[in-house]
């Protein structure tokens, strides 16, 4: 590929992509996290028709391929007068997603958490709140924290899924240049190795994390 | 056939001297009075879980510094008893007096007041995982009791030497042998200060090379004048440091007496029977 091609059409447009992605991806991550502990802790502990309401959620948005819901957000609800532009509709629905599939990982790590150390806090007198901070919780999210980055590297790819809602994304910038200039392969190969800085910053700081949270007994790493 | 010697030869742990020959001057009368209630009793405790009688109308009252050891086959009812004291699991009737002060266990406060002052040991340690040696003793020290950080780490290290772990304060369980852990949680327990401890059998999860230091903290404790109600299956140690003997069966307290009456040679009692039996298996 000419080296000029690549500095001067291909680098501008999805230097303006990536721009769109990282928006795209930051919002969704923080809140679809914290909706995935809600939701999580709620399914785990919760009364229990909110415990059927949080699976029959979760249900529905992992059996559901996130094209049609985003499909959904963006042309449905329209006809119901919820009008959401392409950035705000892919928003949604990556929160949405990411929520229900964090909950699985928070769910999982809150219900691991041996029944003997919360009998053992009761016995000394600790009340539900205080327990719930100072013991369940740092402990669930050690164990999620595998699960929940892995949840937060998918989410970067998914986030092409964007272009469905017509904003401009990554992905979008390439297949429009594509379109319009035929040279598939530079442009989409390009494309590729800025999705693959993305996760791999991801996946560095993740790690650091994990390394930073280790305790003795729980996850691998030594 | 049992010696008992070995557990009479440790010298006296100053540190746990009971603190009544001096503090028995300046009684109030309602001090007094709580003086001649036993420290903690248990009255007519039963239980079912669905349509199971697990507990049935079982009562134990402990004086201040007695010890007494609840024994029976496996499935008795021993663990439901001592955590229905606690409310860990809730009684279906029955009423706890902690120094003749009836527990109402419907109020939360008055619950969490009371466990603070009613220490338990489990069977499986029960350590926090995600915390270091140091900080299992002082975090309910500063979560419950609301101490500073300094003090209850300075607190917390004074436990742990109390149970020879001084050198492990910065460990966390998963670095601790079982023996090491459940010495923690002594410290853990020990640190709130509490009148009576619950232990729900603290050596049966142990290496067999383990069970010594641990019964060692009980020992020294009992000598101290620690009130404890413990589960258990070391028969030496009951027959040796027991005030009394409760056999469970079924929900039931069917003997109790002191180790004397009930492990006399001879004496026909069931618990005799069922210790003999522990012992060949052993
Ligand atoms: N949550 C529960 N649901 C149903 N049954 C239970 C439950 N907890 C305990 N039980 C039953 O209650 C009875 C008493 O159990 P418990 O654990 O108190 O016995 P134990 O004397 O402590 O036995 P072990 O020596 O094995 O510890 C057992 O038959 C047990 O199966
Ligand atoms: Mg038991």
């Amino acid at each position: 590929m000419e080296i000029d091609f690549l500095l001067e059409r291909i680098l501008p447009a999805l230097n303006r992509g990536v721009w769109v992605t990282i928006q795209l991806i930051i919002p969704s991550m923080l809140l679809g996290f914290a909706g995935g502990v809600v939701l999580g802790a709620l399914r785990a502990f919760g009364p229990r028709w909110l415990r059927r309401i949080g699976d029959a959620y979760t249900t529905v948005i992992r059996g559901v391929p996130l094209i049609i819901q985003l499909f959904i957000l963006y042309n449905a609800l329209p006809k119901l007068g919820i009008y959401l532009d392409g950035f705000a509709a892919a928003v949604l629905g990556f929160i949405m997603c990411s929520a229900a599939y964090h909950s699985e990982y928070i769910r999982g790590a809150l219900l691991s958490i041996r029944q003997g150390q919360l009998k053992a806090a009761q016995a000394l007198g600790f009340d539900k709140t205080s327990m719930l901070v100072s013991i369940v919780i740092p402990q669930a999210l050690r164990r999620a924290l595998p699960g929940c980055g892995n949840e937060f590297i998918y989410l970067i790819k998914y986030s092409s899924l964007a272009y469905m809602t017509t904003c401009v994304d990554l992905t979008s910038e390439a297949m429009k240049l594509a379109a319009y200039t035929y040279r598939f392969t530079e442009i989409f190969l390009v494309c590729g190795v800025y999705y693959l800085i993305l996760t791999s910053l991801a996946a560095w700081a993740l790690n650091r994390l994990e390394k930073l949270a280790y305790i003795p007994g729980f996850g691998k790493a030594k | 056939m049992h010696n008992e010697n070995q557990f009479q030869a440790t010298d006296s742990p100053a540190e746990l001297a009971p603190a009544e020959a001096t503090a028995a001057k300046s009684l109030s009368e309602e001090a007094a009075a709580s003086r001649r209630d036993p420290a903690l009793a248990a009255v007519n405790i039963s239980k079912s879980i669905g349509s199971r009688l697990i507990l049935d109308n079982v009562s134990v009252s402990l004086a201040r510094g007695e010890l007494k050891v609840v024994i029976g086959p496996s499935g008795a009812g021993k663990s439901t008893f001592l955590q229905c004291i606690n409310g860990l699991i809730p009684p279906d009737t029955g009423q706890v007096f902690l120094e003749g002060q009836s527990l109402n266990m419907r109020n939360k406060h008055e619950l969490r007041l009371f466990r603070q002052q009613v220490g338990m040991i489990f069977q499986d340690f029960n350590l926090f995982d995600h915390l270091t040696a140091l900080d299992n003793v002082a975090i309910a020290l500063r979560k419950v009791r609301g101490m500073s950080r300094q003090d209850s780490e300075a607190r917390a290290m004074s436990e742990l030497e109390r149970v020879g772990l001084a050198n492990r304060a910065r460990l966390y369980p998963a670095e601790l042998s079982g023996g090491q852990t459940q010495r923690v949680a002594f410290a853990r327990a020990l640190a709130m200060d509490p009148k009576v401890l619950l232990l729900d059998e603290p050596t049966s999860a142990l290496d067999p090379e383990l069970v010594g230091e641990v019964l060692e903290v009980i020992r020294y404790l009992a000598k101290g004048g620690m009130t404890m109600l413990m589960a258990t299956h070391q028969m030496d140690f009951a027959r040796a440091l027991a005030h009394e003997i409760l056999f469970m069966e079924h929900g039931r307290v069917i003997e109790s007496g002191s180790p004397a009456e009930l492990l006399a040679a001879g004496s026909g009692t069931r618990t005799l029977d069922f210790c003999s039996r522990l012992d060949l298996e052993l």
